[in-house]
């Protein structure tokens, strides 16, 4: 566990840490994020001491990390920085074992390590453990900076901006690798980004810093769904769609224009109806227009006759939302249940429209990238 | 005068006087590379005062070596530990020069990364530091020796001896056979250092750091 | 100390780096147009700066006596190095969009080189002069053993007369050359750099 009590830094008069107070638990995954100058990184790097807290302390497991030798701390803390910093001048296997050799592992067991952390990143020994970093590609290198931070099996994984100087693609495959490294290893992992989208994908907490204070600690969820400050809804940007999902209601979701028949309409009529609107089912209404239920194509070629009224047939037990229903309960259903569509009824039972996938799909897409109608 | 007749009359004291010679640029070279490297690391650590102090040392070293011998000279007399005084400070500047930048221009990325795997300061500076500046502090060494073999001709200038004694002779008594006898062993021994500094710099460099960063 | 020996310091070192500057030039412009003929004139260079000056001046001297002829051959062979290099780094490492863009308007490969790579070269080269320059301050001390005059003899004659005060002064003002030379000609390429 690591506890942050009143940590405050200064550089010359600017504060950039102002009185932090933070815990992180064992085994999270802690993402760091905020605007540029907002701490994120003076609060990462005072873990492994490369900055002076000026007030306040740190405890790594109930141990202020000023009683322990910094040197010795950080053999005991992975860390991996943005420009990689692979040392150019040893082997991929030798920056690998970097930090085992310090703690003068032995020679067979570093060698040992080193093949079985190339292993679980896909990169056979034989083929990449004698390179040089120039000989390996951008992320491939960075793959070795996280594999160098694992080396010595260290409690705690501190990530500074790892994967903001790669292309897209890349970033997102070692995204996945990380997680799932995190998932594997049950490691503390904390992590700086500027990238929202690399915080909720990888979070378990996100931290949201702004001017040296925390302004929000949260899980990705919750900060997308209840972001505390207009900064950090600014900052999340079109990410933050789901709180505009939760006030959508069915209404919002619904296909308006719907067929529907009366429930005296002879068989006959209906499946010509259906063929000709090229659909396999109806909704099926009173003379008052309320909602009866629905029938379907199939339902008639098996029970019905020629000439009889639709009404016998009409399937009356049906999933239905009411149109204030929230469209996130709406949405939820329709994939449970796997029906093809959902009727939506007004207060009065009188059928308002339908929900289908592709409806759905158009109205979240309006609210991600504007109104596309 | 042809060559064979030339190693007949001259041999013995040729021979000599390359050995002395070679004898003057290592002795020289090996003294002014170890005061240069702890210099150049100890400057490194220091940036305030290198500010000052390099380019001082750029200033000194544009004093001609035969100054630096003439004084010496003057105040120590005509012995041996004169030339090798003079060519040991004379030696230093560059590789005291290219120590000092080589270490400053690595990459802060990598001294980052270096401490944040727990290296200490010692380890920082010879895992990570020398062998990074490793190449510029080759070069530095290159220049040096080729400086040195040039200045230790001045030896001769004092009676010290060297290769300068059969250029310096030979250009006083117009004797060209004397010339050539003491130049070109002379730009040979030259040439010879500098690619097996060359070739040793190329054997130690590790794959990585070769073709560029 | 002789005024007479530091004009004369002066104009060994001046008529030199005008030849220098002009072969080195040349050389450089060669190197960077002709492939086979790069290696050999890189190496050779090389190779000369390598040689001692007593030695090279030594050599000289057989073919051209002692005057002061030897003298600026030697201080330019001696000096080529950082011209030859610096114009053929800087006429390589002009961006490949520009010199395509050169040629894309229908320039020949002499016009694309005075008007447009040159030039663009030209703050390189610069640095490349003033090394040569401050290199052959030094070297031109030299001069006095074979019969060129300049600062050297007057230093050469106060050590072997063991006369301190002219050997400072005349080691003083060879210091102040070389470092004025320095400080004007790097103030002048860090105008042309920020052009």
């Amino acid at each position: 566990m690591i506890v942050y009590e009143n940590v405050s830094k200064k550089y010359n008069d600017v504060t950039v840490v102002d009185n932090l107070n933070l815990t992180i638990n064992d085994g999270e995954f802690v993402v760091l994020i905020g605007p540029s100058g907002c701490g994120k990184t003076t609060t990462l790097k005072m873990i492994n001491r490369l900055n002076k807290i000026n007030e306040g302390n740190i405890y790594i497991d109930n141990q202020n990390i000023l009683d322990v030798d910094a040197v010795e701390l950080r053999r005991k803390i992975g860390y991996v920085i943005q420009q990689i910093g692979l040392f150019p001048n040893m082997t991929i296997e030798e920056n690998i074992s970097v930090v085992p050799r310090l703690l003068k592992w032995s020679k067979e067991k570093c060698k040992q390590r080193v093949h079985e952390l190339l292993e679980m990143v896909n990169m056979p020994y034989e083929e990449n453990a004698k390179k040089y970093p120039n000989e390996l590609s951008g992320g491939q290198q960075q793959r070795i900076g996280v594999l160098r931070a694992l080396a010595a099996e260290p409690p705690i994984i501190l990530m500074d901006e790892p994967f903001g100087a790669l292309d897209p693609i890349t970033r997102d495959a070692l995204q996945d690798e990380v997680k799932a490294l995190h998932k594997k290893l049950h490691k503390t992992f904390i992590f700086v980004t500027h990238d929202m989208d690399e915080a909720v994908k990888l979070a378990d907490r996100i931290v949201f810093m702004s001017k040296g204070k925390v302004l929000q600690a949260a899980t990705p969820e919750e900060m997308l769904n209840k972001p505390e400050d207009p900064i950090i809804r600014n900052f999340m940007g079109k990410l933050s769609y789901s709180r505009y999902c939760n006030d959508l209601t069915c209404a919002d979701v619904m296909k308006k224009r719907i067929l529907t028949v009366l429930e005296t309409k002879k068989t006959l009529e209906s499946v010509e109806l259906m063929k000709h609107k090229e659909i396999d089912s109806i909704i099926v209404v009173d003379h008052e227009d309320k909602f009866k239920g629905i029938v379907t194509i199939q339902n008639i070629r098996e029970h019905g006759k020629a000439g009889e009224t639709i009404s016998r047939i009409t399937e009356s037990n049906v999933d239905t939302v009411s149109v204030s229903t929230n469209a996130k309960d709406a949405f939820d259903k329709l994939i449970e249940t796997n029906v093809d569509y959902l009727v939506v009824l007004n207060p009065d039972k009188t059928a308002a429209g339908i929900i289908t996938r592709t409806s759905m799909t158009k109205a979240l897409a309006s609210v991600v990238w504007g109104d596309a109608e | 005068m042809t060559p064979f007749k030339f190693l007949e009359i001259y041999g013995e004291k040729l021979l000599i006087a390359i050995l002395v010679h070679l004898e003057y640029v290592f002795v020289s070279v090996g003294i002014g590379f170890i005061i240069a490297l702890i210099l150049g690391i100890l400057l490194s650590r220091t940036p305030k005062i290198s500010k000052i102090i390099i380019p001082v040392i750029g200033v000194f070293q544009t004093i001609p070596g035969l100054v630096f011998i003439g004084v010496l000279f003057m105040y120590l007399g005509m012995k041996p530990i004169t030339v090798i005084i003079a060519l040991s400070i004379y030696a230093l500047f560059p590789i005291l020069k290219n120590t000092y930048t080589g270490i400053l221009s690595v990459d802060e990325s990598v001294k980052e990364a270096a401490r944040g795997c727990g290296m200490t300061n010692m380890q920082i500076l010879f895992k990570v530091e020398l062998p990074l500046a490793m190449s510029a502090i080759f070069s530095g060494l290159r220049m040096s020796t080729i400086y040195t073999v040039s200045w230790a001709v001045l030896a001769a200038m004092i009676g010290l001896g060297g290769l300068g004694e059969f250029i310096y002779r030979g250009i006083d008594t117009n004797n060209n056979v004397l010339i050539v006898g003491g130049a070109l062993p002379a730009a040979v021994i030259a040439i010879i250092l500098g690619l097996l500094i060359d070739c040793i710099q190329k054997k130690i460099t590790p794959r990585g750091l070769k073709g560029g960063k | 100390m002789e005024m007479r020996f530091v004009w004369q310091h002066i104009y060994l070192v001046s008529v030199s780096c005008v030849f220098t500057t002009i072969f080195g030039l040349l050389l450089g412009i060669f190197a960077y147009i002709s492939k086979p003929a790069r290696s050999v004139i890189l190496w050779l260079v090389d190779i000369l700066q390598t040689i001692p000056v007593l030695a090279l001046l030594g050599l000289i001297m057989i073919a051209f006596g002692a005057t002061s002829t030897t003298v600026i051959i030697g201080i330019v062979l001696y000096s080529l190095l950082p011209i030859v290099r610096n114009t053929y780094i800087g006429l390589e490492n002009i961006d490949p969009g520009i010199k395509e863009a050169a040629q894309g308007m229908g320039m020949t490969k002499l016009q694309r080189l005075f008007k447009v790579e040159l030039p663009l070269s030209f703050p390189i080269v610069f640095t490349g002069i003033r090394i040569a320059i401050v290199t052959s301050i030094g070297t031109a001390v030299f001069g006095a053993v074979v019969g060129g005059g300049g600062l050297g003899s007057t230093i050469n004659r106060a050590i072997l007369i063991q006369d301190m005060p002219t050997l400072m002064q005349a080691t003083l003002t060879l210091m102040a050359m070389a470092v004025f030379f320095d400080i004007v000609m790097g103030y002048i390429e860090k105008r042309l750099k920020t052009r």
